[in-house]
């Protein structure tokens, strides 16, 4: 079972197609998880604690916003942790205010500079193009399978 | 800054999203509430929160899955059933996120046909998807008609 990174990491299709094909999928849930149930300083909504920025520091410069690190704080091990990842571009559900646009800009970039495999995608727009959009992805974590 | 205290420790929470014409949001919460020992099951609009330990999520989902395989989606959340945080009894208006959910279910439709057309074929036959040549932009029709349809 490999672990796959899901790029939205919100995607609850994503999501559901890597648990349905046997693997595990690493998404924003799961490192917001961890932050709400580790104890330490109250910081509502998210539990991102000053902390998180300087931890981000890892995966970017100390001249890039806080929101981009603190954002990379939580998707940098992620991204280190991953065996493989999926990606759906010019995805609308991805869209948000700049400190989302550069983070997700600066992950895409992680993302396709690993050595690990990766799978390209868009939403489908129609049934034919939704089947295309299912059988690469079978495809791509059945072959996965055997590799790992 | 206070010292926080989480609750629910060890324990993982996941979102049933139902897209199906045969079941409905109540039909596998009850299908769910059977099966539940032990875990924490929360009906929404959509389908159903749960949570409790991993292995008896898993079970419940994996029970609840079979009314409608190609039709019940399942996808992790971060935050337990509920919490003042993210609930929007307590926040108002949709819950942060859902509007990704909402996005999603209206392209749920080909992937439950997908799913289902690729139970009697085999998905080396199909053709890979086409890779879009240029990033789409917003055009100047469609910004006025964002404009326009603001409210004052």
């Amino acid at each position: 079972m490999a672990k796959i990174f899901i790029y939205p990491a919100t995607s609850l299709i994503l999501s559901d197609m890597v648990t349905r094909f046997g693997h595990t999928p690493l998404g924003s849930a799961i490192a917001i998880r961890e932050r709400v149930q580790t104890a330490g300083l109250e910081s509502a909504p998210l539990q991102i604690t000053p902390e998180d920025p300087k931890k981000g520091l890892r995966w970017a410069a100390v001249e890039v916003p806080s929101g981009v690190r603190g954002r990379m704080s939580l998707y940098g091990p992620m991204v280190e942790e991953c065996d493989a990842a999926i990606i759906i571009n010019n995805a609308d559900l991805a869209f948000g205010c700049m400190g989302c646009a550069r983070t997700n800009e600066l992950l895409k970039f992680l993302i396709r500079q690993k050595k690990m495999p990766k799978l390209e995608l868009e939403y489908p727009k129609n049934e034919a193009e939704g089947t295309q959009f299912v059988a690469a992805i079978k495809r791509f974590l059945t072959d996965l399978g055997g590799k790992l | 800054m206070t010292d926080y205290s989480p609750a629910n420790v060890g324990t993982v929470t996941r979102y049933v999203v139902v897209e199906s014409f045969k079941v409905t949001p109540t039909d596998v919460a009850i299908r769910a509430y059977e099966v539940a020992k032990g875990v924490m099951i929360k009906e929404n609009c959509f389908g159903l929160g749960i949570m409790g330990k991993e292995e008896d999520v898993n079970r419940v989902i994996a029970e609840v899955r079979k009314m409608d395989p190609a039709y019940i989606f399942v996808k992790d959340r971060g935050f337990p059933p509920g919490d003042a945080r993210r609930c929007r009894a307590t926040l108002g208006g949709a819950r942060p996120g859902f509007h990704g959910i909402e996005f999603e279910m209206t392209i749920l439709p080909y992937i439950s046909h997908a799913l289902e057309e690729l139970d009697t074929r085999d998905a080396a036959t199909v053709p890979a998807p086409e890779a879009s040549q240029t990033a789409p932009r917003l055009d100047v029709y469609t910004l006025k008609k964002l404009i326009d349809a603001q409210e004052p």
